[in-house]
């Protein structure tokens, strides 16, 4: 049998196969044991030493940590300064806007691909949203650095107003280039899931009297939910941890920024304690989104 | 056709202005490259030729392109096998926690990266291990692994299992049924997989920061530290036009490849 397909017979393995195809528990190990030797003892296991830190103490002159000695020193700092609670408001504040404002900007353009454009219109539309979300992320701020400039192109369009242009230290910067940044990854779902509405539901909707606003409400956005919540879990948990964009657009503190310039300075159990909270956030976030069937929509 | 006239003129408007917005920074980019003035002030003084000769001629730029490549073919052929692994597993075997290796496969892309990259960092520290491109590879690869378990995962539930048996009943053993049924199969799944990885990790920043150490330079660490320097701006205009013609690239391979790739974005 062997000869016909054309492989050499090979005694060892070939009984390892038959042995494996006996014993689907060994198969099963010998699948799982490198991903999970992986993603557990590389990742699960640094993510878990980083979190330890959060419960040891560090020397306040060397800033050396001391594993192993245990306090709930970091936690007291945090919830004892309102700086890291403005912070994360900002920041979940800021993470729920531009949210709220991806899905405001993304459902017509997604409903307008899925229900009118003509088919050659669609695809074009596909490929033009498809092109922005593969550029790179770094170029698109670098951009919108260009735009706030003080002298840049905003100040231009602005200027026949007798407005100044933003500079680059406003919030309000942050804001527009998240919701710029992960506009298409909400866009894409939206639209995946309106085109699977059948158009029959609208027509019935219609027929039964009910308004192009009632329609969209009672019918279209109820199908679309799962879709819509797939896309805020980019848009919401990119937001939440990203440290880049309000440093070079803006000189507002989030999150990601408290986590990054702690374990620059080596203050670590700070770093990991306040780690903790976007860690938490987002598992939560995840665990909503999937009983809302978010996962299916991805 | 349902919607009224007026809700299909409003739709239109909206999406073209939509698109605008999406496009308007990259031509602005892309202007920006032929801008005679070395600041970025908007309207252009005059067009000029010269910061892509000066790109040519910066040596940094291609050491970055290398280090990029080198790091995303590494992390790409760890993620594709152990992604495919992984799939197979929980496709084809039913056991305890099987539900939570999804979860324990997206984290490492839901959580912020600055938790990533500080996690790995400290460990690759603790452990001793130099950084350089090595490190790069395993962080990026951590989180490749999902985008290939996603693709490979949703292709073998379509695919029938008639054809294995069938090959099995004919006396092939499992590794040549794997390589001559299920891998064909799944042949396009990886390809798209594998692409969206090369995407993901090509374009990283913050993990990457924080394990490449001083001394290798990625594509994006490059345009990150010579857009803080006034002196190289009209350089980073040159490599982001760069960048974003290439972007071109995985947008058609991802049509060729077909349906799998486009939809769901980089995910």
């Amino acid at each position: 049998m062997t000869t016909r397909t054309g492989e050499k017979p090979a005694g060892r393995s070939r009984r390892l196969a038959a042995w494996l195809h006996a014993h689907p528990r060994a198969q099963l190990r010998l699948l799982l044991s490198a991903p999970l030797v992986w993603l557990v003892g590389v990742y699960i296991g640094s993510l878990t030493i980083l979190l330890l830190n959060a419960f040891w103490t560090s020397d306040s002159f060397t800033g050396k940590v001391n594993p192993f000695d245990w306090s709930l020193a970091a936690f007291e700092q945090i919830l004892g300064n309102d700086v890291y609670r403005t912070v994360a408001l900002r920041t979940v504040g800021m993470a729920l806007l531009v949210t709220v404002t991806d899905a405001l900007l993304a459902i017509p353009i997604a409903y307008y691909m899925a229900r009118v454009a003509s088919p050659r219109a669609r695809r074009f539309l596909v490929i033009a949203i498809l092109m922005p979300l593969w550029a790179s992320y770094l170029v698109k701020i670098f951009a919108w650095r260009s735009i706030f400039l003080g002298n840049g192109f905003l100040a231009w369009v602005l200027q026949p107003f007798g407005i100044a242009g933003p500079g680059t230290d406003e919030i309000t910067n942050s804001w527009i280039v998240f919701s710029y940044l992960w506009l298409p990854y909400m866009i894409l779902p939206i639209y995946t899931g309106l085109e699977r509405v059948p158009g029959s539901l609208l027509e019935a909707s219609a027929d039964l009297g009910a308004r192009a606003g009632t329609t969209f409400r009672r019918v279209v956005l109820p199908l679309v939910l799962p879709s819509l919540v797939a896309g805020s879990i980019f848009t919401f948990s990119l937001t939440l941890g990203d440290y880049i964009v309000p440093d070079l657009v803006s000189d507002a503190t989030f999150i990601g920024n408290v986590i990054y310039d702690n374990s620059a300075l080596g203050n670590f159990p700070i770093a990991a304690a306040y780690s903790l909270l976007p860690i938490l956030i987002v598992i939560g976030y995840l665990l909503v989104a999937r009983r809302l069937g978010a996962f299916d929509s991805l | 056709m349902v919607e009224a006239r007026w809700v299909r003129v409003t739709l239109r408007v909206a999406t073209w202005l939509t698109v605008g917005f999406l496009y308007l920074p990259l031509v602005l980019v892309g202007i920006h490259a032929f801008n005679e003035s070395r600041f970025m002030a908007w309207p252009p003084p005059g067009f000029t030729l010269r910061w892509f000769g000066e790109a040519l001629s910066n040596p940094a730029i291609p050491v970055a392109f290398l280090n990029s490549v080198l790091a995303a073919l590494g992390a790409v052929a760890i993620a594709l096998v152990l992604g495919t692994l992984a799939a197979m597993a929980v496709q084809r075997h039913s056991f305890f926690g099987k539900e939570s290796i999804s979860f324990l496969l997206v984290l490492p892309i839901a959580l912020p990266g600055v938790i990533t990259g500080i996690a790995l960092s400290s460990t690759f520290q603790t452990l001793g291990v130099g950084f350089g491109l090595p490190t790069i590879i395993v962080g990026h690869a951590t989180f490749c692994v999902v985008v290939a378990y996603n693709n490979v995962i949703a292709r073998l539930r379509r695919l029938p299992r008639t054809p294995e048996e069938a090959s099995a009943d004919l006396g092939a053993d499992t590794w040549i049924t794997f390589r001559r049924i299920t891998m064909p199969g799944m042949r396009s799944a990886l390809l798209s997989g594998g692409l969206l990885a090369f995407a993901l990790s090509f374009d990283e920043v913050i993990v990457t920061l924080f394990v490449a150490g001083a001394g290798t330079q990625t594509v994006p660490i490059f345009v990150l530290n010579a857009m803080q320097r006034p002196t190289e701006l009209p350089v980073v205009n040159v490599v982001a036009l760069v960048l974003i013609a290439l972007s071109v690239i995985p947008v058609y391979l991802a049509q060729r490849i077909g349906a799998d790739a486009g939809g769901g974005g980089r995910i």
